[in-house]
């Protein structure tokens, strides 16, 4: 592990590839890893990439990403999609789209399978993007699973977060619905040369008029329970919205130029390090709410677990009741193992 | 082995034919014995193979060759697998192959060769035995 982590840090794509890998199939391995680099992590720009499938996120990845290598930055790609809840298994299918970005030693390109975690992403993609951010990369790209309405996982993980739309996906109903289009840092109409592309714009630009005026960043905590709400400022970034073909390469480069301008502002106005922090709560209490559900594991028979499950599938008891069994037994043994 | 370890296996296509029924058809089935398929599409050259391969890390690599360019194809894969130091990693190959080609190709390394009427069971169990032999060597 110590090599691997040192090779890690002078950027070799072999290592890179075989500790995400150990990232994916272990929790032991991620928490080694994250505790080992976590110092050398901070530095790149992690983008997300999210919209409906087929709305063209990995041909929009792959034109983003050689627009980011002509400004002279080096990117890494996590491409994720999703896992069968059948078999387990998956086709990973993104980089057919990224092809042109092979040969090049500035371009890392990783697919990942969801595993089953809802959201978008997986349970590894923020430990993977963490080695890529040590081992240099100015860029990261995340591309989520084809999202829905309410996949919003990645605003949490990025800093700037895409939303990919495509013309003809629904009226300006969809638009005022509440979700994807709320973690917006950069609204995106590809596919601008298909009927309906403008359209589809203004109805983007009309829901964020009307959201001006009382718009708060969130900073993606609105999915964690309890968010104080001195987390949540009113932000002075205007969404922009832009139309690309990346098939052909339209627009790309002033989409390269509004990712960059969205990275100045975060860090001129001080959000940067706010979203950095409220990324942090959220890491914590996560793994918090794993320890705690190690410690139940540990601390209750597995038996009386088993039993009030029984009992409230049977209705002899309901949820909360045996939630709270649950808690005090845990609590009470912890405490006599302290005395 | 780990129930829950899922293999990655790389499919894809070099060289110049068209031809992707077949490939997809493994894809899926290699996806649905349970296992992570990065498929690469049409067209690869052995280099975009190998790189893929590397940054994915997979435990498998499958290929389809339909246009009877199999010989200087694998030929060039094969190497570049030597020179990354890849050659725990197995490879297998289907599609149109004569069978004096393939004990060539055996010889330069290629695990399996599977032509016109192999099941897609006999596809699978073999990548998964080959997977297990290689999580093998690599722990050992």
């Amino acid at each position: 592990m110590d090599a691997l982590i040192s090779q890690v840090r002078q950027g070799q794509h072999r290592a890179i590839a075989r500790l995400i890998t150990r990232i994916e199939n272990s929790a032991t391995a991620a928490e080694q890893a994250v505790i080992a680099l976590y110092a050398d992590t901070g530095k790149a720009h992690v983008v997300g990439i999210t919209g409906s499938p087929g709305s063209g996120k990995s041909t929009l990845v792959n034109a983003l990403a050689k627009a980011f290598r002509r400004l002279g930055r080096t990117v890494s790609i996590i491409a994720v999609d999703p896992s069968s809840p059948f078999t387990g298994g998956a086709v990973l299918g993104d980089r057919v789209r990224m092809r042109d970005l092979s040969g090049d030693k500035g371009i890392f390109i990783r697919s990942m399978a969801s595993r089953g975690k809802l959201g978008g992403l997986s349970q590894a993609t923020s430990a993977a993007a963490k080695v890529m951010d040590a081992a240099g990369f100015d860029v990261i790209l995340i591309e989520t699973v084809g999202a829905g309405q309410a996949e919003v996982d990645i605003a949490s993980t990025a800093h700037t977060t895409l939303v990919i739309e495509a013309p003809g996906m629904g009226d300006d109903i969809q638009s005022i619905k509440a979700g994807i289009l709320e973690i917006a840092d950069i609204l995106v109409v590809n596919k601008a040369d298909r009927p309906g592309a403008s359209r589809a714009k203004r109805a983007l630009e009309a829901m964020l008029q009307l959201g001006h005026a009382t718009r708060v960043r969130h900073h993606g905590v609105m999915m964690s329970s309890g968010a104080p709400a001195a987390e949540t400022a009113v932000s002075d970034w205007q969404v922009p919205v832009l139309e690309t073909v990346s098939t052909e390469e339209v627009g790309i480069e002033e989409l390269a130029a509004a990712i960059v301008n969205h990275r100045i502002y975060l860090k001129e106005s001080g959000d940067w390090f706010e979203r950095e922090k409220s990324r942090s709560r959220q890491e914590i209490e996560q793994l918090l709410q794993l320890r705690l559900m190690d410690r139940l594991r540990t601390t209750v028979p597995e038996n009386n677990h088993d039993r009030l499950v029984a009992a409230v599938a049977a209705r002899e008891m309901d949820p909360y009741t045996a939630a709270a069994e649950l808690f005090d037994q845990m609590s009470s043994t912890i405490r006599e193992s302290e005395i | 082995m780990d129930q829950a370890y899922k293999p990655r296996i790389l499919v894809g296509k070099p060289g110049l034919d068209g031809h992707d029924r077949g490939v997809k058809v493994v894809a899926r089935a290699l996806r649905d014995a349970g296992m992570e398929v990065i498929y690469t599409g049409l067209r690869q050259t052995p280099e975009m193979i190998v790189e893929a391969a590397l940054q994915e890390d997979v435990d498998a690599i499958g290929l389809s060759i339909l246009s009877g360019a199999h010989m200087a194809l694998m030929t060039r894969i094969m190497e570049l697998i030597k020179e990354n130091e890849m050659t725990d990693i197995p490879v297998f190959l289907g599609g149109i192959v004569p069978n004096e080609d393939v004990l060539e190709l055996q010889a330069i390394g290629v695990k399996g060769v599977f032509g016109p009427g192999a099941g897609l069971e006999q596809i699978t169990s073999f990548v998964w035995d080959e997977v297990k032999e290689k999580l093998a060597r690599d722990n050992a």
